[in-house]
C-alpha cells in the first residue's frame, strides 16, 4: 500500500488535542506558525446541539444514564472512550495490572474531567531533597509560576489565596458557596484537624472574556459545557486559536503511528492512519509536538524505530515508558442521619463537583509513607440517574426497622434518604519507579496494525500505607460529621482500598524530563535529548506526580515549552 | 448462535404473533459494505448507535412476562389519587431495555417470573398476574424483605429477584418525568447558585461563617470581566 504524502510542510505538527496539545496549538498558532493538529478521534464541540448531552434528562437515555463500555462514566458523559476500546487493545505483564483510560476525540479527556485545577507547590518539584525518594525535577516552582499565572488568567479557575506553603496562591475567580453536605464536611474535618478550603476548579464563576459564557450551575461539567464555562481543550484553546486567525489544520480521526525521521535522525513529520479510509498518510513538519497523553506518546516514540534510533525515538536512555505513575485513590461513602428529610425547595446542582476540599495537611516525616493526598468530597441532592432508589431503605438497618418491602412506604423512604449520602475520596501521590512501565508488546497490534502497549505496574507498601491512612482519616471525619461509614473498611487483603493503577486517570512520567540524557527523555524544555525538533507537552514529562491533579501543570508546562519552541524557531536553532 | 440471538428466537418461537417486535431489519447487507465508510459523529458515535439499534430490534420479555411484571411493578409503586403508578412511568419498558443492555439480569428476571407463577399456582391454583391482590401480597410479604447483614449472594433467589425488580422499578420510576416531579428535584436547568437557603441551614443545624462567605462569589458581579492586581487580588 502506498503511503499518501501531504505536500504542505507545517511549522509544527501537534499530536493530540487534549490539555497539552491544545495549549501548544494556541501558543504556536498565535505566534504565527502554521500548525497541523492530528487527533485520533472525531471532532467534538459541545456548543453544537447534535453533540450536547448537557441538560438532558435521565429519561432521554434508554438506560437512564447507566454506564456503557463506550462511556464508563455514564451514558451522558462527554468523554467517549474508556478503559476498553474496541479494536485498540493493550496488554499486561507478569500478572500485574494497569488500567489505561483513553478518550479519542477533539479535546480528549478534558471534555469530562473533574476540573480540579491545582498548581504543584515548591516541594512537589524537589521532593527527593525532602524524603530521598524518586528524583527532583530539573526545574523549580519559580520556573513554572509565571506560566501558572498566565494559565489562571487565560482559562479561569476559581479558588482562594490562602498563603499555603505547598499549595500556591494564584489568580482566582471567586468560589461558589458550600452546599449543605459540604458544611457538614467542613465541621467534621476540622474536628479531625483536617483543614478545609474552597476548592480550586476551572469553571467560570465570573466572566473572563467575551468569548466564553459564565457558569449556570447545572453541575454537569462532565458532559462538556455548551457555553464554554469550564475548561476543555477544544472550547478554550483550539477554537479560540482558530478564531484568532491562527493557521490551524485539524486532522481528526487520524491515528498517529510514528514520528518519521531523516538520514540525520531528525524528525520530518508523522505518519498516521486515517480511520475513515484506513489508509496511511504522512505529514511533514519542521517540529513535532507530542501531546497524545503520557502512554500514547511513549507508544509513538517506541514505535518510531529507525536506523538512527534503533531503540525508538528519543530512547537512547531506555527510559521511554519507564517511571509510569498514576495518582493513588481511595474512597468511602457515608450515611449522614442529620441530612435526612431534606427540603427539596431549592436547586443544589452547583458546579460540577465539589465546592470545598482539603489539600494535604500531614507531616510525612512522622508517617510511614512519604507523600500526601488531598481529599475530595461528593454528595447532595443530585439529579436522579440510573441506580437511584437501589436498596432504597437499606439505611433502615441503622434504626432497627425492616429493610425491603413494597408499596407507598418506599416513596416515603426514597424522600427521607434523598441527599443523605455523601462520600470522601483521597487522591494522592505515588512514587515514580523505573519498574513501573509500559513497553511495546511485540505480539499484538491494534486494528490499525500499530503495535500496542504492554503494562507492568505494581503499587508498593508506600502507597498502601498512604491508603490505610486515608481510610482511617475518612472514618474519623465521617464520625465527626455524625455519620456512619458505609461498607467495610478495606484491609490489607484489599490493598487498603487502593484503586488499581490507572483508575484515577492521572498517569504521568513515561517521558520524564531531566538534565541527564542517560536517565531522562526530555530536557527541561520538554525537548527530546536525542532529537532537537521533537517535544513532549503531555504529562509524560512529569518527573514526579504531586498530591495534586496533573492538568493545570500540563497546561503551564505546555505553554512554557511552546514559547520555547517559538523562540528556538526564531533563532533558527531547530 | 450467540446468546442474544438464541433468546430472541426463544421469544419468537414460543410466542404467537401479535408480539410487538420492532421491524426486523435485514442484517448488514452487501449494499452497506460497498458504501464508503464516511464517519460522521453526532453526540453518539456509530458503535453506540449500532448497539442501541441492535437492542431496540430485540425483544426480551414475552407478553406474559410483560403482564406479570406490570402487575408486580405496580404493587411496588402503586397508583393512587395521590401518586402515579410504576406503569404510568412505563417502568416495564425500562426493565425490558435494561435486560438487553445488561444480559446478566435476564436469567433472574425470566426465572423470577416463573418462580412467582409456580408459587402462586401451588398456593392458589392461579398464575401470579391473575391472582387477587391479597394473594399477590401474601407472596410478596415472604420475599420483599431481606436481612442486610446477610451478603446478597447468600440470600434466597426469590428475595434477590424481588430486590432486583424493586431496584429497577425505583430507578425506572424516579428517573422518569413523573418520578422526578414526585421526588422534587429542582435542578438540571440554568440558575445561579447562591448558597443553601436559611430555613434549610436552620433545619439541619448548620450555618455559614462570615469569613468563608466573604471569599465567595458576589453573583451580582458575575457578568463583569475579571481583573486582578499583580498579587492576585480580584479587582472587579
Amino acid at each position: 500500500m502506498q503511503i499518501i504524502e501531504n505536500a504542505t510542510v507545517y511549522d509544527a505538527i501537534i499530536v493530540g488535542s487534549g490539555a497539552g496539545g491544545g495549549m501548544a496549538t494556541k501558543v504556536l498558532s498565535e505566534a504565527g506558525l502554521r500548525v497541523a493538529v492530528v487527533e485520533a478521534g472525531p471532532f467534538f464541540d459541545p456548543a453544537l446541539p447534535e453533540h450536547q448531552t448537557q441538560l438532558k434528562w435521565p429519561y432521554e437515555s434508554p438506560r437512564r444514564g447507566a454506564s456503557t463500555r463506550f462511556r464508563p462514566f455514564g451514558d451522558f458523559d462527554a468523554a467517549y472512550g474508556g478503559w476498553d476500546i474496541e479494536g485498540e487493545p493493550y496488554t499486561q505483564k507478569d500478572g500485574t495490572q494497569f488500567d489505561w483510560f483513553r478518550s479519542r476525540m477533539l479535546g480528549g479527556r478534558t471534555n469530562h474531567w473533574g476540573r480540579i485545577s491545582l498548581r504543584f507547590g515548591p516541594n512537589d518539584f524537589k521532593h527527593k531533597d525532602i524524603d530521598g525518594y524518586g528524583d527532583n525535577w530539573p526545574i523549580s516552582y519559580d520556573d513554572v509560576k509565571p506560566y501558572y499565572d498566565k494559565v489562571d488568567k487565560l482559562i479561569g479557575v476559581f479558588g482562594t489565596n490562602e498563603g499555603l506553603p505547598n499549595d500556591p496562591d494564584g489568580f482566582f475567580l471567586p468560589p461558589p458557596k458550600p452546599r449543605l453536605h459540604e458544611l457538614f464536611y467542613i465541621k467534621g474535618a476540622r474536628k479531625s484537624n483536617v483543614p478545609v478550603y474552597p476548592s480550586r476548579m476551572s469553571m467560570l464563576t465570573k466572566k473572563i472574556n467575551n468569548d466564553r459564557g459564565v457558569c449556570f450551575y447545572c453541575g454537569q461539567c462532565n458532559r462538556a459545557c455548551q457555553v464554554y464555562a469550564d475548561f476543555s481543550a477544544g472550547t478554550c484553546l483550539i477554537f479560540p486559536a482558530q478564531k484568532n486567525g491562527g493557521q490551524v489544520d485539524l486532522f481528526v480521526n487520524c491515528m498517529v503511528r510514528e514520528v518519521t525521521t531523516d538520514a540525520e535522525g531528525k524528525a520530518t513529520g508523522v505518519s498516521y492512519i486515517n480511520k475513515e479510509d484506513r489508509k496511511e498518510y504522512k505529514l511533514k513538519g519542521r517540529v513535532v509536538v507530542l501531546g497524545a497523553s503520557a502512554c500514547s506518546t511513549a507508544r509513538i516514540l517506541l514505535n518510531s524505530k529507525s536506523k538512527q534510533h534503533p531503540n525508538g525515538l528519543g530512547n537512547s536512555s531506555d527510559v521511554v515508558g519507564k517511571y509510569l505513575h498514576d495518582s493513588t485513590g481511595a474512597d468511602r461513602a457515608a450515611f449522614i442521619p442529620d441530612l435526612m428529610n431534606r427540603k427539596v425547595s431549592y436547586n443544589e446542582d452547583g458546579v460540577g463537583g465539589m465546592h470545598v476540599y482539603s489539600p494535604w495537611w500531614g507531616d510525612n516525616s512522622k508517617l510511614d509513607f512519604p507523600r500526601g493526598y488531598h481529599i475530595e468530597v461528593w454528595g447532595g441532592m443530585g439529579m436522579p440517574n440510573y441506580g437511584f432508589g437501589f436498596n432504597v431503605n437499606e439505611f433502615n438497618k441503622f434504626f432497627g426497622t425492616k429493610v425491603g418491602g413494597y408499596g407507598d412506604v418506599l416513596r416515603g423512604e426514597a424522600k427521607k434518604y434523598y441527599g443523605a449520602t455523601m462520600g470522601i475520596s483521597s487522591r494522592g501521590e505515588s512514587i515514580a519507579l523505573k519498574e513501573n512501565y509500559c513497553e511495546i508488546d511485540p505480539t499484538t497490534v491494534d486494528e490499525f496494525g500499530i503495535p500496542v502497549l504492554r503494562f507492568h505496574y505494581k503499587w508498593s507498601d508506600l502507597e498502601r500505607n498512604q491508603a490505610k491512612h486515608a481510610h482511617d482519616t475518612f472514618e474519623e471525619i465521617i464520625h465527626n460529621m455524625g455519620g456512619i461509614p458505609l461498607g467495610d473498611k478495606p484491609g490489607k487483603d484489599r490493598d487498603y482500598g487502593l484503586h488499581v493503577p490507572g483508575r484515577i486517570i492521572h498517569e504521568v512520567g513515561t517521558t520524564r524530563m531531566g538534565d541527564d540524557p542517560k536517565t531522562s527523555v526530555t530536557n527541561k524544555f520538554q525537548q527530546l535529548h536525542d532529537v532537537d525538533n521533537v517535544f513532549v507537552v503531555d504529562a509524560g514529562v512529569f518527573t514526579s506526580q504531586a498530591d495534586k491533579n496533573c492538568t493545570w501543570t500540563i497546561l503551564a508546562l505546555s505553554m512554557r515549552a511552546s514559547e520555547y519552541i517559538v523562540d528556538q524557531l526564531k533563532q533558527q536553532n531547530i | 448462535m450467540d446468546r442474544r440471538k438464541s433468546l430472541k428466537s426463544i421469544v419468537l418461537g414460543t410466542v404467537a404473533g401479535g408480539l410487538a417486535i420492532h421491524g426486523c431489519k435485514p442484517e448488514a447487507g452487501s449494499e452497506e459494505l460497498v458504501e464508503s465508510p464516511k464517519i460522521t459523529y453526532p453526540g453518539r458515535v456509530p458503535l453506540e448507535e449500532e448497539l442501541l439499534a441492535e437492542l431496540e430490534e430485540e425483544q426480551f420479555l414475552n407478553p406474559h412476562e410483560i403482564e406479570t411484571l406490570t402487575v408486580l411493578c405496580d404493587l411496588i409503586l402503586p397508583g393512587s389519587e395521590e401518586f402515579k403508578a410504576a406503569s404510568d412511568a412505563k417502568v416495564v419498558d425500562f426493565i425490558e431495555f435494561m435486560a438487553k443492555d445488561n444480559e446478566a439480569f435476564q436469567p433472574d428476571i425470566r426465572g423470577g417470573v416463573m418462580w412467582l407463577d409456580h408459587k402462586c399456582n401451588t398456593e392458589n391454583g392461579v398464575e401470579f398476574k391473575a391472582a387477587t391482590q391479597e394473594q399477590q401480597k401474601a407472596i410478596l410479604d415472604e420475599i420483599a424483605y431481606y436481612d442486610p447483614e446477610v451478603p446478597s449472594n447468600e440470600r434466597p433467589f426469590e428475595v434477590n429477584f424481588f430486590s432486583l425488580i424493586r431496584n429497577l422499578t425505583m430507578t425506572g420510576f424516579y428517573t422518569s418525568k413523573i418520578g422526578i416531579e414526585e421526588i422534587g428535584y429542582k435542578g438540571n436547568m440554568p440558575n445561579v447558585w447562591d448558597g443553601v437557603p436559611d430555613d434549610v441551614l436552620e433545619q439541619h443545624g448548620v450555618a455559614y461563617e462570615e469569613e468563608w462567605l466573604a471569599k465567595c462569589v458576589d453573583q451580582s458581579k458575575r457578568g463583569i470581566i475579571a481583573e486582578w492586581d499583580e498579587n492576585g487580588n480580584l479587582l472587579t
